[in-house]
């Protein structure tokens, strides 16, 4: 079987994904990911040309309300699970400057 | 009478009629799990003295409602305000939800008592529970071998009777398949029946939670409690709700077809659910029924369909697990975006972390037409398969699975065929009609097997009377596991 995705492409999922994985994990999802997308070449074989895509099973549109503030969760229930914190925001390691996270 | 050995309709009756307490029904579960989950591992944790402290104002008429007193085992991906929701994940092992699902509310406003949340595979990804990374659960039948999943450990919890009832919820299979692989009833309404409003999100567009019990009457009551439309969730249908358990106990339905469709009939299914079917067909004949032979030519594409559909919703609503809001952080990070990925690389576990990658993969600009508009597309066919089916048939009867439970580490190294035992079960959540499985009696080897019946969009009270037919038939949903000790 031809190789579907190498590990090149399965690197800049990763990233993509936010996921920081090993090199034996690159390598591992790289032949899974490969034959899980080699089964779905599958959908390859209909014709789809005239078909409208379905996103949801019951082809809903917008759902309106009335604009009404209601009660939401407060400042210390918002914050309650976070790991670290400094109220009432979240805190997080320093992102601008040296450690640009670019 | 034993509390634990009832259904839940006949539970709640003899809560009601003051045959039994609410204490000591609550107290009788309490124990049966102390002595046996143990060896099942359905619970994750259970809230012994939050259970009792309300089975005690069931009994001083403080709660009342129809399903005052009945405890109910719920899926650890439904937030409550009590306790933690872990989805079987290392990211979420300490977290405390600041609001309880709807569908619990409303469980705990009809007076029912939620015992502890249940195990399932991380994130409800996965067709064994072998996926949690709090452990797997045993199949009460055998505990050598896998109750099904996602749902297991509610599954597990009503076949091994720590609860007459349970919530699961079904993304491509995860209500139907253990409940046919634990010998228990289990039931995913149409898409939007239940508002997901608490149910932490893995694929939004089929998603749906739904009951596990141990009869049609009483997945019909326990429909009754849940469903309904909810602001809180802009999908849930806003749709006048039927009585299911009124619907249910007038009995039989006149006129009947029932569809068979040879793509569910494959000569690969075990022999023992080819026999199921063909007892099924029998039941409905002699009940006076109609059967028609119905076609859904893009079955066999579900499978993919399915598993671009879900996995690219999924690599969307995890991204949400940042380390920052709420969940595991890892300690000493580089920066912000090392704080990310390696939060979540410690946090996901392999089968989660192997799903984002596949969701990113379909949705990335170069394979999403070829992946993503391409799966969307047979989806369409796919629907449009049940509508002309259901034209011509009121349910469609087939297999909820193609075999009994597997052994425990059979599957789990091989991701591809762990998928394929969804075969039976994802184009209902890919179309949004609703599914129920129900007990068929037991293999040779002593082992459950399970029929299935689709019925059309909305129609889930017909679609409960139905099932009643083949239930009232052939008592399978009698067959208990015997216990171990």
């Amino acid at each position: 079987m031809t190789q579907i995705i190498s590990e090149k492409d399965a690197r800049h999922m990763a990233k993509l994904s936010r996921l920081k994985l090993s090199d034996e994990q690159i390598a591992d999802y790289t032949q899974q990911l490969g034959r899980v997308l080699g089964y779905m070449d599958k959908l390859k074989e209909l014709d789809v040309t005239d078909v409208e895509p379905m996103a949801h099973a019951m082809d809903m549109t917008n759902v309106l309300r009335a604009d009404e503030p209601v009660e939401g969760l407060s400042v210390e229930e918002s914050l309650a699970n976070a790991p670290a914190q400094s109220p009432p925001f979240f805190k997080v390691p320093k992102v601008l400057g040296d450690a640009s996270g670019a | 009478m034993n509390p634990c050995s009832t259904t839940l309709t006949q539970l709640r009756d003899a809560i009601a009629k003051g045959e039994i307490s609410a204490v000591q029904t609550a107290q009788a579960y309490l124990d049966r799990i102390a002595l046996h989950d143990p060896t099942i591992h359905a619970f994750h944790e259970t809230y012994n003295e939050r259970t009792l402290e309300r089975a005690q104002q069931v009994d001083d008429g403080k709660i009342t409602g129809p399903l005052a007193g009945v405890p109910i085992a719920i899926k650890d991906n439904l937030c409550t305000t009590f306790g933690r929701t872990t989805c079987s994940s290392k990211i979420l092992d300490n977290f405390q939800a600041p609001y309880t699902a709807t569908a619990v509310a409303k469980l705990e406003a009809a007076g029912a008592i939620v015992l502890g949340k249940t195990n399932m595979d991380e994130f409800a990804m996965g067709s064994s529970t072998e996926n949690s990374a709090r452990g797997m659960t045993a199949n009460p039948w055998d505990t050598t071998r896998v109750p099904g999943g996602s749902s297991g450990g509610s599954a597990a919890a009503v076949a091994a009777d720590f609860a007459p009832g349970a919530l699961g919820s079904d993304t491509g299979g995860s209500i139907r398949q253990p409940a046919a692989l634990c010998g228990v009833v289990g039931m995913k309404p149409t898409y939007g029946r239940i508002s997901r409003y608490g149910l932490v999100a893995f694929a939004s567009s089929l998603d749906q939670i739904g009951p596990f019990c141990r009869s049609v009457e009483d997945a019909a009551l326990l429909l009754d409690a849940i469903t309904g439309h909810d602001p809180l969730d802009s999908t849930s249908l806003n749709e006048p709700v039927p009585e299911h358990y009124k619907t249910v106990r007038q009995g039989t339905p006149k006129n009947l077809r029932i569809g068979l469709a040879k793509q569910y009939m494959s000569d690969a299914n075990d022999p023992a659910l080819t026999k199921a079917v063909e007892q099924a067909i029998e039941v409905y004949k002699q009940a006076g029924a109609e059967i028609v032979e119905v076609d859904l030519p893009h079955t066999e594409y579900g499978i993919a369909v399915y598993y671009v559909v879900a996995t690219a919703e999924a690599s969307s609503n995890l991204a949400r697990y940042d380390g920052i809001h709420y969940g595991h952080r890892t300690e000493n990070p580089d920066d912000l975006v090392d704080l990310y990925a390696a939060s979540r690389a410690e946090g996901f576990g392999e089968e989660v972390k192997r799903r984002i990658m596949l969701g990113t993969y379909v949705l990335c600009s170069g394979y999403y037409d070829a992946y993503y508009l391409r799966a969307l597309k047979v989806r369409r066919l796919i629907k449009n398969d049940f509508e002309q089916a259901f034209e011509q048939c009121d349910a469609i009867l087939c297999p909820t699975t193609t075999g009994p439970a597997f052994k425990a580490g059979d599957k789990t190294d091989d991701p591809l065929a762990m998928y394929l035992n969804d075969v039976y079960t994802v184009n209902a959540n890919l179309s949004g009609i609703p599914g129920i499985s129900l007990p068929a009696g037991l293999t040779d080897e002593g082992l459950p097997v399970a029929v299935q019946l689709f019925g059309s969009w909305f129609d889930e009270a017909r679609l409960l009377q139905i099932a009643q037919v083949y239930e009232t038939a052939t008592s399978h949903q009698h067959h208990r596991p015997t216990m171990g000790n």
